[in-house]
């Protein structure tokens, strides 16, 4: 996965199939599609060491529109393919494609292993609140009261925040982006590329038709500023159209507040500053809601171990050094044997 | 490494009665040992040039409360001067290591038989826990066996006295003292089992020292006791068996080993992605500690991760296996349909066990088999294949790994618990004589149709990711002819469904036709078996032959493709007699494949058939 084909030789558009594409118009699919074929060409891997995985749904049509290889499996087990494709050849940079519902409902477990194990893969997770293509369910991320043809007098259920569910799973890399963020996107998609391990993104896609503008308050042009805090590495934690505004850690409470810059005393060097390698800010950052907090995307988490399949081939190569038998004909005849004369 | 030679082995006691076939059974509680000292009975028999085979029979509880008839374990061996084909009907000497196992195998040992109880354990607690209301060797129940009773108990604890072991810990070397007295009623070469003791304990001297004294007083009690008229030494000449190299093996290691075989000749790493299961596990912890041969164990979060692992592993190009029993098959099912439709190499290992749902889980059946040929969502055919004795997984394994590979399909394997656990004698073959089958992935190609076929196989090219040029999508939803894209259309979907039901069909003609392993080939009564059922059918029916009777044997290892012939082979045959560990699937089968007036004799108590029920079901058909 680190050969790199020559910068500039691969565009955007080397990285798309000859397939039509077949989301509804509108859909938040079709600009993660652009954002990822762009992604790929500025990692510059040759696309057939590229294979997409992807289980059931509106987003697992993606490996389709790609011109890398992909297996398009069945509903909820691609991270369970992607391991078996890494174990068979680590070598390959595997990307899985996953929503809401194939990802945390149906597939919840295999995700909570990958990311465990820490397979070396990317996990792309479209999180729309719904399930689109089974006609609008509601799904283990819509918020209760959701109504839908499955419940018509609202969801009961409380739903979880894929990005806790991550970190719970001890993740090692935890990002978020938007779909529609286009300059942002490719650089946490980079990112994720980049670790070594299991590569968990959360981004936030809109359903045109089942649930459209479940994220206006804060993932369209005019509520970005307000809405979202953009965590980088070693930045403060500054948002608003001005930014104006930041987060601010509460000791005593153990909790984060938003505070107003320049209010009550508040400057700069009162802000958190966002540190990836703290899995409990990563767990409070992942945790902000609207209305009285930003959401926060870009790279919440990441720390530096081995992945598994790494390590997997690692113990292969011990064994194979130390081994005493490494010939079938001699196994079978190790142990006790007897001869049996005419 | 113990190498001898059967003849030296020779008995050289010249007052031994001599027998031809005996039938032992090991019973004591599941703390007791009974497996490992089977098992060490087992290697001691075969090291004496004896034919034999074995069926350990112990229960689900790691560790059932000490003393219930629900804890017991025994370990049954049929060893003799003869072939041996069965762990035998009925056991000739029954070893009990306390009241429940008396209570528990009582009842099936022969009449005359000996039994050899450890009356140290009948205490008043014990026969009670056991469910005995009063002593079994004091009220005349036993009258029909020879009983030796021997405080075996307190025999061990003075064995072993000088090594200054607690009480506990120096009781168990009960079953080392009991395997001594054993190995001298059969004048068993005691050697190669203080050479395993030394070299198992060889970090606790004394424990290893304690057991083979154990053992060395067993075998002089039985040299210098005065036994119980009628009882005395006995000597089974070696039999008339191949020369050779031999070892014992069982189902599990023939298993594991022929998968790593195929995977050789077929040059693909190995890849065995499986979650662990009774009876299946052993095949993952062996493949676990066979690295070194290119292989590459996995043991997922669940039977659906396990399997769709070995699919991804396939994918990428590796030989993809995964490895469960029934209840973990039937959660497989979804994923096994996208191998077939995908149309990607992948053997599935079923080991059955008694059913449905979680059953019992170590005893023996073979009631998957409708599971394993219809057992999916739509028409999704594949290869099935089963597996008859522990020697035959071997190459049962290979075969298996040659069909997925050469035709781009998953290999149902089909094996069971008692021939997982089983062991017997195995000639070893030498691997370099194996004809290698290697893949040919595809190459680089100018005009490359993943769903392009091989004109004679109908198989599809096996495209690897990391092959520049040949990026292609494949998936669950209908696949266009030739090129693999997605496809909603009607005529495309039948050309598809029939093109994967004829690529299936036309192994029939890659696959050995069906012979008749024993009998006329044509004539009044085929006694048809798959599985496990080989070793009873193949005595009764040499048995009944013996007798005079009109009646073959025909022992199936292709289940779907059925082999060619069979159909015109069986339409031979006045009747058909089809014995099943289930309640009539093969039966079933053949009768809808060929409208052959095919009868079952089934049977699903968790054990194996015996000899004299099928004989009987024989004589019952041709001498009514």
């Amino acid at each position: 996965m680190n050969v790199q084909a020559e910068i500039d030789t691969l565009k955007a558009k080397d990285f798309a199939s000859d397939q039509e594409v077949r989301w509804c118009p509108g859909c938040g699919d079709y600009a993660i599609l652009k954002g990822v074929q762009r992604t790929l060409a500025e990692i510059g891997t040759p696309p057939e060491n590229v294979v997409f995985i992807s289980g059931i749904g509106c987003s697992s049509r993606f490996p389709y529109y790609l011109s890398t290889y992909g297996f398009h499996t069945i509903h909820g087990r691609a991270p369970a393919v992607a391991t078996g494709v890494k174990l068979a050849n680590p070598e390959l940079d595997v990307w899985i494609v996953t929503g809401d519902g194939d990802g945390l409902s149906i597939g919840g477990n295999h995700l909570l292993h990958v990311l465990r194990r820490n397979v070396d893969v990317q996990i792309l997770l479209f999180n729309n609140e719904i399930y689109g293509l089974t006609k609008g369910q509601y799904s283990p991320t819509s918020r209760i009261g959701t109504r839908s043809p499955s419940t018509p007098m609202g969801s009961l259920d409380r739903p979880l925040l894929p990005a806790q569910f991550a970190l719970g799973a001890n993740a090692s890399f935890v990002a978020r982006a938007v779909d529609t963020q286009q300059k942002h996107m490719p650089d946490v998609l980079k990112r994720a590329h980049a670790h070594n391990g299991a590569s968990f993104v959360e981004i936030y896609q809109n359903c045109i038709v089942y649930n459209d503008g479940v994220f206006s308050s804060f993932a369209e042009k005019e509520t970005a500023d307000a809405g979202q805090l953009r965590v980088e590495h070693g930045q403060p934690m500054i948002f608003g159209k001005d930014r104006q505004r930041g987060i601010r850690m509460v000791p005593d409470t153990f909790s984060l507040e938003v505070v107003e810059i320049g209010k009550d005393g508040v400057t700069e060097a009162d802000l958190l500053v966002h540190d990836e390698g703290d899995r409990i800010l990563a767990g409070l950052l992942a945790e902000m809601r609207g209305p009285d907090y930003p959401v926060a995307i870009g790279v919440l988490f990441c720390e530096e171990t081995q992945s598994y399949d790494t390590a997997v081939y690692q113990q292969v190569a011990q064994v194979r050094e130390h081994a005493s038998i490494t010939d079938l004909n001699e196994l079978l005849r190790g142990g006790a044997t007897w001869t049996v004369t005419e | 490494m113990v190498t001898s030679t059967a003849a030296e082995l020779e008995p050289t006691d010249g007052h031994r009665e001599e027998v031809e076939s005996v039938v032992v059974r090991f019973a004591g509680d599941s703390g007791d040992g009974m497996q490992l000292t089977g098992s060490q009975f087992t290697l001691a028999t075969a090291l004496a040039g004896n034919d034999l085979a074995t069926f350990p029979d112990f229960p689900a509880e790691i560790r059932a409360p000490i003393g219930t008839t629900f804890g017991v374990s025994a370990f049954q061996i049929n060893f003799g001067a003869r072939e041996i084909a069965t762990a035998g009907d009925a056991p000739d000497v029954l070893v009990a290591m306390n009241p429940a196992a008396l209570k528990v195998n009582i009842g099936e040992l022969n009449t005359g038989g000996t039994v050899i109880v450890d009356i140290g354990t009948f205490s008043d607690r014990n026969l009670k826990k056991a469910g005995f209301t009063e002593d079994p060797l004091a009220n005349g129940s036993l009258d029909d066996f020879q009983v030796l009773s021997i405080d075996i108990s307190k025999l061990t604890l003075e064995s072993v006295k000088e090594f200054g072991l607690g009480n506990k810990e120096a009781l168990r070397s009960k079953n080392m003292w009991t395997l001594g007295l054993v190995y001298w009623l059969y004048d068993r070469d005691r050697q190669p089992t203080l050479d395993w003791l030394r070299d198992k304990f060889a970090k606790r001297g004394n424990i290893a020292d304690a057991n083979i004294a154990a053992i060395n007083a067993g075998h002089a009690f039985g040299e210098t006791a005065e036994l119980p008229s009628g009882l005395h030494g006995y000597k089974v000449r070696h039999a008339d068996i191949a020369p050779g190299l031999y070892r014992t093996v069982t189902g599990a290691e023939a298993l594991a080993w022929g998968m790593a075989m195929g995977a050789k000749l077929a040059n693909l790493r190995l890849l065995l992605a499986s979650y662990p299961i009774t009876p299946a596990s052993p095949l993952l912890h062996i493949l676990a500690g066979m690295k070194q041969f290119d292989i590459v164990t996995f043991q997922a979060e669940d039977e659906i991760a396990a399997v769709c692992a070995a699919i991804g592993g396939a994918y990428a190009g590796s030989l993809g296996v995964t490895s469960s029993s029934g209840p973990g098959i039937a959660l497989k099912g979804e994923a096994i349909g996208l191998a077939v439709g995908v149309e990607l190499p992948l053997v599935v290992v079923n080991s059955q066990r008694a059913g449905p749902s979680t059953g019992m889980p170590t005893k023996t059946e073979q009631s998957d088999l409708y599971q394993a040929v219809f057992g999916r969502n739509a028409d999704a055919p594949l290869v099935v294949l089963a597996a008859a004795s522990p020697a035959d997984c071997f190459e049962v394994a290979i075969e298996a790994v040659r069909l997925a590979t050469k035709y781009m399909t998953p290999v149902m394997l089909l094996t069971d618990g008692y021939i997982g656990n089983a062991s017997e004698p195995w000639l070893i073959p030498d691997l370099d004589a194996f004809e290698p089958f290697p893949v040919e992935f595809a190459g680089q190609a100018e005009d490359f149709h993943p769903y392009s076929r091989n004109g004679e196989t109908l198989a599809r090219p096996w495209a690897r990711p990391g092959t520049p040029g040949l990026q292609h999508r494949i998936g669950g939803i209908e696949r266009q002819d030739g090129s693999g894209n997605i496809s909603y259309d009607a005529e495309n979907h039948q050309r598809m469904t029939d093109l994967r039901a004829r690529k299936i069909a036309g192994i029939a003609d890659d696959v050995p036709p069906q012979g008749v392993e024993l009998g006329p080939k044509s004539g009044r009564l085929a006694v048809v078996g798959w599985g496990s059922t080989h070793g009873p059918i193949h005595r009764a029916v040499g048995n009944m032959l013996d007798q005079g009777l009109e009646v073959a044997h025909i022992h199936l290892r292709n289940i779907w493709p059925l082999p060619r012939n069979l159909g015109e082979l069986l339409s031979g045959y006045e009747a058909i007699l089809v014995p099943e560990m289930n309640n009539g699937q093969l039966v079933t089968v053949l009768r809808a494949e060929y409208l052959v007036p095919a009868e079952g004799l089934n049977k699903v108590n968790g054990q194996p058939f015996k000899i004299t029920e099928i004989e009987n079901a024989i004589r019952a058909r041709l001498e009514g």
